[in-house]
């Protein structure tokens, strides 16, 4: 009897080249192994690296270091056995149901008898009876992904790889795909051994997975694994899902210990200029406050509450509570967030009052702010090029992120009205029009 | 119809070395093939012109010979598509150079390389006319295919990397892929570009029919050489038959080809594109009832399908990132350091050696005539169709209606009517300096009209609703509202207008009726005058120079403008 686990990863590591010859780091660190009969989340922020993953035990790339194996044999290429679910369907707009359906097969030089039998089958097992002969573009979100499900399905896969494949969809018809998923799972009726999801939608982790990953970003690690021990089905309302909900947040909302490994330029630990700063509109970040300031929260919210309440990812509440935390508007911790008595002043302030305490705790928190208005105040023309805060930030971090970086202190300057920027000209300035 | 190709998007920076390199390797070779055309003109000289007739019935037959010379071409040019295209596209180490040569090589003036490339292909052929249909088809071919091959080569690069992660997770070979993804996704950018090349090769088509270089002069059976015959003959009845005839000809072209093609391929765009009628055809449905389009395409997927069976399977599976591979690099940076000098070698044998410091100002002088001529004509084309083309576009039964005439006017080969203006120029008496130069822009002005009509209509109704309701008229509207809307469009159409306008004035600026000769000052002139001549060297420094200039125009003003244009007017 073959013991290999389905597939083994051990010190993954992926990183890589940039422009000046140094790497980005990615992916640090990632041990894994799955079982037979396991559904496996990874969950995390976007760009967690979890993605990045999945590509690499897709085969669809190589890790820097460490090694991948499947069935005990190294992952070099897409394997056989391995397929794949994609967040935005990947299916070809130019092939019918049945063809793209048919297309793995027709890759592996089945006989043409054998691909229209298990095609259909396929199609049939996942839903899509009496749509053969239909194009993507005629099928609304929900059934293009039944599309991707069949495609993945039809080559009798042992692992089925899935991207976030039910973000790209709205909320009720997600909610369809995944218990429909789940029937079929539970009941055994798919040819699949093991699933690993991508996902950053904690609820659905904890819905769907029997093992969660929790991933860390810069560089994108696993920082905890937990267990979700109760049976299927799982109703959200549960209190026991609830708690396992809340640990996650918890989890997911603990300050890094000081000096941990590769905080380097780690979101708002060093909070030196190296600092990257997440694209929040003043907009979100008043709005939060007002919503945590009144009732019936007070002043103190959870997370999950405020996440479900606000019908917000993850991915859109972490970065506006953390930009709350960094200016001193609020802190979170323990999957909660409590504004300061300088949040609770700013939520009951008016326009001009709330510009003024923006910009003082702009000025005071967030050092590339200070960093810009001192180099224009020490300019006697008060201009400066943006080329030149880019070319400092670089040194930290990825030029994508120095530019979302710069964008970031545009638009909170503006709205603080510490300074200007031009982008016909790409300079900052003091002016104000008059 | 709102499509548009993107003239840029291949490159983002104004020039980088692999530029000049291109540009080295190109007027290099344009050297090369002049010096070895000229050993060979000699033995050619007694070539006997084909005997045509000025005789209306024969119209149709040469018409359809015009017309296979048209597909001929075509095929050759699709070859070329797929195979340089996909090479530039796959090897990022070789697109460094092929793509900078392919930008270079569309900006070298096709008709005054039909000289060189006539001699060249009526000595490599055995029989005299076969070489003569080369170089005729080649010159479409070169009119065709840089425009093909770089929407390709765009498109190959902007798969969107989660099909491509499908293909290699499904395991589908290489030849696969290029027939199941790669082909369908850029086809409708790379039909809509044959379409657009196709109406620029008819011009072509009908001036490299008949050619003189020096004392031989080759006419092959077709329209283009029927008009030059009429010409010859002063025969005013004649060129109104071609004139017809051409007509007829691209009318047919445009129902069934162009269109049903054009809706055919809206089907397989990867995104929907929302709001916008889809385009309608009435041979495509005309030919779908009749199960023609639905048995070719059954055909070709059976094609792919037995073809992916009888191609071996590539061993190691693809990766979808590959390491650079160190000795390969090496070996490719020798060959193109090889090339490089062979090409200045033959720059300074052909063109340094033998230039005198008088020649090359007189020439400069002349490139600067030909570049004021292209300037104010476009400018003036500009001022005459934006206005109208933003009024038409605003109309969508207005649009619907005007649209596919401006599409076909621009297929229309403006040669053609030609010998019109130089009948009215001569019976007139007037300087031919200011009126053979609209001439230049006579076929290409419709691209400026039919961009901005793809603008005008694609301004979302909100926007004009906006500018309604706040009661924006007159000046402030046009200023604020409506050319910033169509900037862009506009962008694109001119930069396709004044390369077109550059080309046309190797035919334009000097012309004939009869034995009367009406010319210009200018670098067309120029290097029409050396053609005739069959003075080599002096075509090749005519040739360089307006490819160089073209190619600095593009870079120092389009490039720049098309980006500023994308930054500031684009509309999300």
């Amino acid at each position: 009897m073959n013991t290999a686990p389905l597939l083994a990863l051990q010190d993954v590591r992926k990183a890589f080249p940039r422009a000046d010859g140094s790497e980005l780091m990615v992916l640090d660190g990632v041990n894994l192994q799955v079982a037979e009969g396991e559904i496996v989340g990874l969950l995390g922020r976007s760009g967690s690296g979890k993605s990045t993953l999945l590509r690499l035990i897709a085969g669809l790339a190589e890790p820097s270091a460490g090694t991948l194996s499947y069935l005990g044999a190294p992952i070099e290429g897409p394997a056989r056995g391995i397929a794949m679910v994609f967040q935005s369907f990947a299916i070809y707009p130019w092939l019918t149901v049945f063809e793209n359906v048919a297309l793995g097969l027709q890759a592996l030089r089945m006989p043409v008898a054998d691909i229209r039998q298990r095609s259909l089958a396929a199609i049939d097992l996942i839903g899509l009876d009496g749509y053969e002969s239909a194009y993507p573009r005629e099928l609304s979100g929900g059934m293009r992904q039944r599309v991707g499900f069949a495609r993945a399905l039809v080559v009798h896969p042992n692992i089925l790889l899935m991207d976030e494949p039910f973000s790209a969809l709205d909320v009720l018809t997600a909610e369809t795909l995944r218990t429909d998923f789940l029937d079929l799972w539970t009941e055994g009726q798919m040819p699949i051994k093991g699933v690993i999801l991508v996902t950053h939608n904690i609820e659905e982790a904890v819905l769907m997975c029997d093992r969660i990953l929790v991933f860390g970003s810069n560089p994108g690690r696993i920082l905890t694994e937990i267990r979700v021990p109760l049976p299927q089905p799982r109703k959200r309302l549960d209190p026991s899902f609830r708690a396992l909900v809340e640990r996650i947040y918890v989890e997911m909302t603990a300050r890094p210990a000081a000096g941990a490994p590769g905080a380097r330029a780690e979101r708002f630990a060093g909070l030196g200029i190296g600092s990257v700063l997440p694209r929040v509109s003043s907009n979100l970040l008043s709005g939060l406050m007002e919503t945590v300031a009144a009732a019936p929260f007070n002043g103190v919210a959870d997370l999950p509450n405020i996440a479900s309440d606000l019908k917000m990812e993850i991915d859109d509440l972490f970065p506006v509570a953390e930009t709350l935390q960094m200016m001193r508007f609020a802190e979170v911790a323990g999957g909660d967030i409590r504004l300061t008595d300088t949040g609770l002043a700013f939520a009951n302030a008016d326009l001009d009052e709330r510009k003024r305490i923006f910009a003082r705790q702009l000025l005071n928190y967030v050092p590339l702010a200070a960093h810009v208005r001192r180099v224009l105040d020490e300019r006697p023309s008060h201009v400066a090029r943006k080329s030149r805060f880019l070319e400092e930030l670089e040194d930290y971090m990825s030029d994508e992120a120095a530019e979302q970086t710069l964008r970031a202190i545009v638009s909170w300057g503006r709205y603080a009205e510490a300074f200007a920027y031009d982008d016909e000209n790409a300079t900052f300035n003091l002016e104000n029009p008059t | 119809m709102t499509h548009r190709s993107e003239p840029f998007a291949f490159v983002r920076d104004l020039a980088t070395r692999w530029d000049v390199i291109a540009i080295v390797i190109v007027i290099g070779l344009i050297a090369f093939l002049g010096e070895a055309s000229r050993g060979l003109l000699e033995p050619l000289a007694k070539l006997e012109a084909t005997p045509l007739s000025l005789d209306p019935a024969r119209l149709p037959f040469y018409a359809a010979r015009t017309t296979l010379r048209m597909f001929a071409a075509l095929a050759l040019s699709l070859l070329f598509t797929f195979t340089y295209a996909t090479w530039a596209a796959r090897s990022p180490r070789a697109g460094r150079l092929l793509v900078p040569i392919l930008d270079v090589l569309q900006s070298v003036p096709i008709l005054g390389f039909i000289s060189i490339t006539v001699v060249f292909f009526m000595s490599l052929a055995p029989g005299r006319v076969l070489g003569a249909e080369f170089a005729a088809i080649f010159a479409i071919f070169t009119s065709q295919a840089w425009n093909m091959a770089f929407s390709f080569y765009q498109s190959l690069r902007t798969v969107p990397s989660e099909l491509t992660e499908a293909a290699a997770s499904f395991h589908l070979s290489p030849w696969m892929r290029f027939w199941q993804l790669d082909v369908p996704f850029a086809l409708p950018g790379l039909i809509w570009n044959t379409m657009m090349s196709m109406s620029g090769g008819w011009f072509f088509v009908v001036a490299s029919e008949s050619i003189s270089v020096g004392h031989t002069s080759v006419a092959l059976p077709g329209v283009g050489s029927y008009i030059a015959l009429a010409i010859a003959e002063r025969n005013l009845p004649a060129i109104g038959w071609a004139i017809l005839a051409m007509l007829v000809v691209i009318l047919l072209y445009d129902q069934l080809l162009f269109r049903p093609l054009v809706v055919w391929v809206d089907g397989l765009r990867f995104e929907q594109e929302p709001g916008g009628r889809p385009p309608r055809s009435w041979a495509l449905t005309v030919m779908r009832r009749s199960r023609l389009v639905s048995g070719i395409t059954a055909a070709f997927y059976a094609g792919v399908r037995w073809t992916s069976w009888a191609m071996p399977v590539d061993p190691s599976a693809p990766r979808a990132e590959s390491k650079p591979v160190r000795h390969a690099d090496t070996l490719w940076f020798a060959v193109v350091f090889v090339l490089v000098a062979l090409a200045v070698w033959h720059i300074a044998q052909s063109l340094f050696a033998r230039t005198s410091i008088s020649e090359a100002l007189t020439v400069s002088g002349l490139a600067l005539l030909t570049m004021l001529r292209v300037t104010v004509l476009i400018a003036l084309a500009s001022l005459v169709w934006v206005p109208i083309g933003i009024w038409v576009g605003l109309r969508p039964r207005v649009s619907g209606l005007v649209q596919p005439i401006a599409q076909f006017m621009a297929a229309f080969p403006a040669n053609l009517l030609f010998p019109l203006a130089i009948y009215g120029i001569v019976t007139w008496k007037l300087n031919p300096d200011v009126w053979l130069s609209p001439l230049m822009v006579l076929g290409t002005q419709w691209y400026i009209l039919f961009n901005v009509i793809a603008g005008a209509s694609a301004i979302p109704g909100e926007l004009r609703y906006a500018a309604d309701n706040l009661q924006v008229r007159g000046w402030l509207w046009w200023s604020k509202v409506a050319l910033p809307a169509v900037f862009p469009y506009y962008v694109t159409g001119a930069i396709t207008a004044s390369g077109g306008s550059w080309n046309a004035s190797i035919v334009a600026e000097v012309a004939n009726w009869g034995r009367t000769q009406v010319r210009a000052h200018g670098l067309g002139a120029y290097i029409a005058d050396a053609t005739a001549a069959g003075d080599f060297h002096r075509i090749i420094l005519g040739i360089s120079t307006m490819s160089l200039c073209v190619v600095a125009i593009n870079r120092f003003f389009w490039r720049p403008l098309y980006y500023y244009a994308e930054r500031r007017f684009r509309l999300a």
